[in-house]
């Protein structure tokens, strides 16, 4: 019954699913897996530890946490929303774009600020909002579309664009799980085979946000008629 | 050449143990934190793992990881209490340094880059020296103290935490599943429904499976480690895909399946209650008329540069 190997694609499923403990399930995962494949404890032992060490290259990130702090430090958070503060006059998909671009600009230089909690919430929901208030009168509604809206834009660029940084948790354990598989593969090499992906996401949702404004000027006419 | 390039990764390494040992010092102390003995215990161990693993027999390694896990299962560790940066002092800084604020993340990238592209050492010597750099460069231009990146790097890493080693141990799960045959396993099972070797089916299967599966899990990581294993490797890379293609448009359709789950909390549940959205599923709503035609995209995207 050689399908009892994939106990541990089980225990990953379902440990995932359920949301418990993320490292004791994936150790746990491992444990299983050997052991229903007839490797043996001590065995196991040496294998989970020598493929941690083959791995210490995914923690490389970790080196860039100390500057980052630094920065962070020094107003990193402030300087942004500076940025940000100097678009008035813009309807909200156009801020949407804007924030987009910044976004997956910032993933370039791996910058990763908790982007839903300090950005979305205090400053591009708000903005977004009063933008489209000049336009029409809002429902809840459409406030409730402007909110999750805005926490998309935030995910889309976070999501699409952070494996264009060389540096990035992503990018090393792609590069290092393909090497453990047997096939070499440059973290430079990801980063340059996921422009495609950033530059099309920009692309679909510049015209996304154009159907959003939309919506908000037929609105407003409809309004003032 | 090679091995200089190893003893420059040893000496990276040796240096993230040193940033695990100031978070497990700075875990110690903190007496607010009902679990800072575990919480301690659990960076002290991955102190000693990246600073002398090198020198270590593997087992015991592999016995770290084990308490590790136990510690974590346990709930022994946690966060703890982390001074928050003061707002005031960050306002002044920014008025202070404007756009310069910005110099080190650029440095960062581009040295990254540069290194790995023009010189013999490569992308992680490079990503190790452009840490350094960046650093050095941030701390001349905020006229930084010892004792401030001490605590900046103590803040850093706690707060970032466990699902900071989860990448690393997810890649090590993927050598165990290797070790065991499970790829050859989901390989053999999956062959006898679909055939091997028609590249687009290949590609159709590995990227809607990541995208399957990470709306199942919640998280494209632990989904890449199984799924690449299992579907990527002997559908796609085997068939003369190319394998850097494959890692890099696979996560990718990975995360169309983060933005389509709402087992993805952090990123499609956390705003709905930061912002007091009466939709629960309203993120998502707004997320999938582009995560689907993305994952098209990809598809596409993949069976034409991969082959």
């Amino acid at each position: 019954m050689e399908y009892i190997r994939l106990i541990g694609v089980l225990v990953i499923i379902l440990g995932f699913a359920f949301k418990l403990d993320t490292v004791a399930v994936v150790l746990i995962s491992a444990l299983a897996t050997a052991l229903a494949s007839g490797i043996d404890f001590t065995k196991f032992l040496a294998i989970l530890g020598q493929g941690f060490l083959d791995n210490r290259m995914v923690s490389l990130f970790f080196l860039t946490l100390p500057m980052i702090g630094v920065i962070e430090r020094n107003g990193l958070k402030a300087s942004a929303v500076n940025l940000i503060h100097r678009l008035q006059n813009l309807t909200p998909g156009r801020i949407f774009d804007i924030y987009l671009l910044i976004r997956e600009l910032a993933c370039v230089f791996g910058i990763t600020l908790q982007g839903q909690v300090q950005f979305i919430r205090p400053l591009i929901n708000p903005m977004a909002q009063a933008a489209a208030s000049v336009e029409a009168k809002l429902t809840p509604k459409d406030v409730d579309r402007i909110k999750a809206r805005s926490a998309a834009t935030e995910n889309f660029g976070n999501f699409f664009a952070q494996n264009l940084f060389v540096a990035s948790g992503g990018v090393l354990l792609m590069a290092s799980t393909m090497k453990s598989l047997g096939y070499k593969v440059d973290p430079t090499g990801i980063v340059l085979y996921s422009i495609p992906v950033a530059v099309i996401t920009l692309v679909l949702v510049f015209v996304y946000n154009r159907l959003f404004d939309r919506q908000f000027t037929k609105k407003g006419r409809v309004d003032h008629d | 050449m090679t091995s200089l390039i190893n003893n420059i990764l040893t000496f990276l390494y040796m240096l993230i143990g040193v940033g695990f040992l100031i978070a497990a010092i700075e875990s110690f102390r903190d007496k607010t934190n009902s679990t800072r003995y575990g919480t301690g215990l659990f960076w002290t161990l991955f102190a000693v793992i990246f600073a002398l693993g090198q020198w270590l027999p593997n087992a015991l390694v592999g016995a770290f990881l084990l308490v590790i896990g136990l510690l974590s299962l346990l709930k022994q560790v946690k966060v703890g209490h982390i001074k928050e940066i003061n707002v005031k002092t960050a306002e002044s800084a920014a008025l202070r340094l404007k756009g310069w604020i910005f110099l080190p993340s650029i440095i960062l990238a581009v040295t990254a880059i540069l290194v790995a592209q023009f010189t013999p050492f490569g992308g992680q010597v490079g990503i190790g020296a452009a840490a350094i750099l960046s650093l050095i460069v941030a701390v001349v231009l905020t006229k930084s103290s010892g004792k401030a990146v001490f605590d900046d790097t103590q803040r850093m890493v706690r707060s970032v935490g466990s699902a900071g080693v989860l990448p690393q141990l997810l890649a090590t799960l993927g050598v165990v599943f290797t070790a065991s045959g499970v790829g050859n396993v989901t390989a053999h099972a999956i062959s006898s429904v679909f055939p091997v070797g028609n590249h687009m089916l290949g590609v159709v299967l590995y990227c809607v499976a990541m995208a399957v599966f990470t709306i199942i899990m919640g998280n494209a990581f632990a989904a890449f480690a199984v799924i690449t294993a299992g579907i990527g490797i002997p559908f796609v890379v085997a068939q003369g895909g190319s394998a850097v293609v494959v890692a890099a448009l696979g996560m990718t359709s990975g995360y169309c399946g983060t933005l389509m789950t709402p087992m993805a909390a952090n990123f499609n549940t956390l705003p709905v209650a930061l912002m007091e959205m009466k939709d629960p599923l309203g993120v998502i709503k707004q997320q999938a008329p582009i995560a689907i035609p993305m994952l098209i995209i990809q598809i596409l995207l993949m069976y034409v540069l991969a082959f």
